[in-house]
């Protein structure tokens, strides 16, 4: 018995807000009308929530948000969905995960960076499940939702070396789910354990899997923000398996609890 | 005709092993010459009339659950197989969804030699993006 050829895969690149967004699919709907117009529409749900969560942008209404320019009533109800998704996630991480914190200067600072790249890429990939007997892989900058249910061929994903991003440490077979990586591989240190103010030490990237990559996103960056806890803290998570690599090289592997 | 039925009973874990893949299995027939063990006791040979025999197989146990495939005969030659009872769900799946864990490679592979479909790391940005594994992956698909 010899293996059934690999089904074909089309692929996509875009940058979108400064984030490469790289998506794969396979099956019915590939290169046709119908798999553009998906295409289209995640980069256009991906913008159009930057523009409502973007710190860099001063007129977004979080940046209005954390200068205490508009009251709860004022502001729309994603960013209370998302503050919702911060809160819960605080708890579960006993503050080592916030998104008001103090920064350098002692100031309050509102980033909901944590929460909403998962949770947007999550959004956006509504537009890909619309699409019928197709397989997607949907990356934004490294973090991925994936559903391979059309062909039942697991999409493969490589989790990078965070010590030589240029190779692959470990793989995860997901058929319908999601895998993010937290780490200071590409932009330097902007992960701070928030009970300190200071950068997590001891770990090199915090990789997790879940159903979505909203708690798939928020929970490897709490996980990371622990610094050489991670493991320990992701292996009480329901419902999440992952890798963790320290600072030092070394691999944990945590299985489902 | 008895020679038949034991001739497929021996091909009957082959059949199986073709379930468990995800073929079609509408008309999945083993190769000729394919021998394979088969401790799955008896088969139930069905009435056998001028329009062939119907055979079924007794229930499988394999990783997915529980399989039993049927077989008509006809002149010698197997006419159709039908599955007649095959895993609830797919459990293959639920367990590639429930509990996927990464699995280390041994010595740290190129994306090339790992086969993989996307990359999973810290946030990569779309200045670091051209430097990036992904965006190699990306690049060899879309030549």
């Amino acid at each position: 018995m010899t293996a059934a050829p690999e089904p074909a895969i089309a692929r996509k690149v875009e940058h979108v807000m400064g984030l490469p967004i790289s998506l794969a699919l396979r099956g019915r709907h590939t290169d046709d009308t119908a798999a553009n117009d998906a295409w289209h529409a995640v980069l256009a749900e991906l913008g159009r929530i930057d523009a409502v969560f973007s710190r860099y942008r001063p007129d977004t209404v979080i940046s209005r948000l954390g200068r205490g320019e508009l009251t709860e009533a004022q502001y729309p109800a994603e960013v209370h969905e998302v503050l919702a998704l911060a809160a819960t996630a605080e708890r579960a991480s006993g503050g080592a995960f916030a998104v008001r914190r103090a920064n350098a200067e002692g100031d309050e600072v509102l980033d909901t960076d944590g929460v909403v790249k998962g949770w947007a890429a999550d959004r956006a990939a509504e537009a890909l499940r619309a699409l019928d007997d197709t397989d997607f892989c949907l990356s934004a900058g490294g973090d991925i939702v994936a559903r391979a249910t059309a062909t039942g061929r697991a999409w493969r994903i490589g989790i990078e070396d965070p010590r030589d991003p240029q190779r692959i440490i470990a793989t995860v077979p997901v058929l319908d789910g999601a895998v993010a990586t937290s780490g200071a591989a590409h932009r330097g240190r902007h992960v701070v354990d928030a009970r300190t103010g200071r950068p997590p030490t001891g770990v090199a990237s915090v990789t997790v899997v879940h159903r979505t990559l909203t708690w798939a996103d928020i929970d490897a960056t709490a996980a990371y923000a622990f610094g050489p806890g991670a493991a320990e803290w992701l292996r009480h998570r329901v419902g999440r398996t992952g890798l963790v690599v320290g600072a030092d090289g070394s691999t944990t592997l945590v299985p489902a609890s | 005709m008895r020679r038949i039925v034991l001739w497929f009973m021996t091909t009957l874990s082959a059949v199986v092993l073709l379930l468990g893949y995800r073929t079609s299995t509408s008309a999945a027939l083993p190769a000729s010459g394919t021998t394979a063990n088969t401790t799955n006791g008896t088969a139930t040979a069905g009435g056998s009339s001028a329009a062939g025999t119907v055979v079924t197989g007794t229930v499988a146990s394999t990783r997915w659950g529980p399989v039993q495939v049927q077989v008509a005969v006809s002149g010698g030659k197997i006419t159709s197989v039908q599955v007649v009872q095959q895993p609830e769900g797919n459990r293959r799946d639920e367990e590639i969804n429930a509990s996927a864990v990464p699995t280390l490679v041994q010595e740290t592979l190129d994306a090339q030699s790992a086969k993989i479909d996307m990359v999973s790391g810290a946030t990569v940005t779309s200045e670091g993006y051209l430097q990036s594994l992904q965006s190699a992956l990306d690049q060899a698909h879309l030549a």
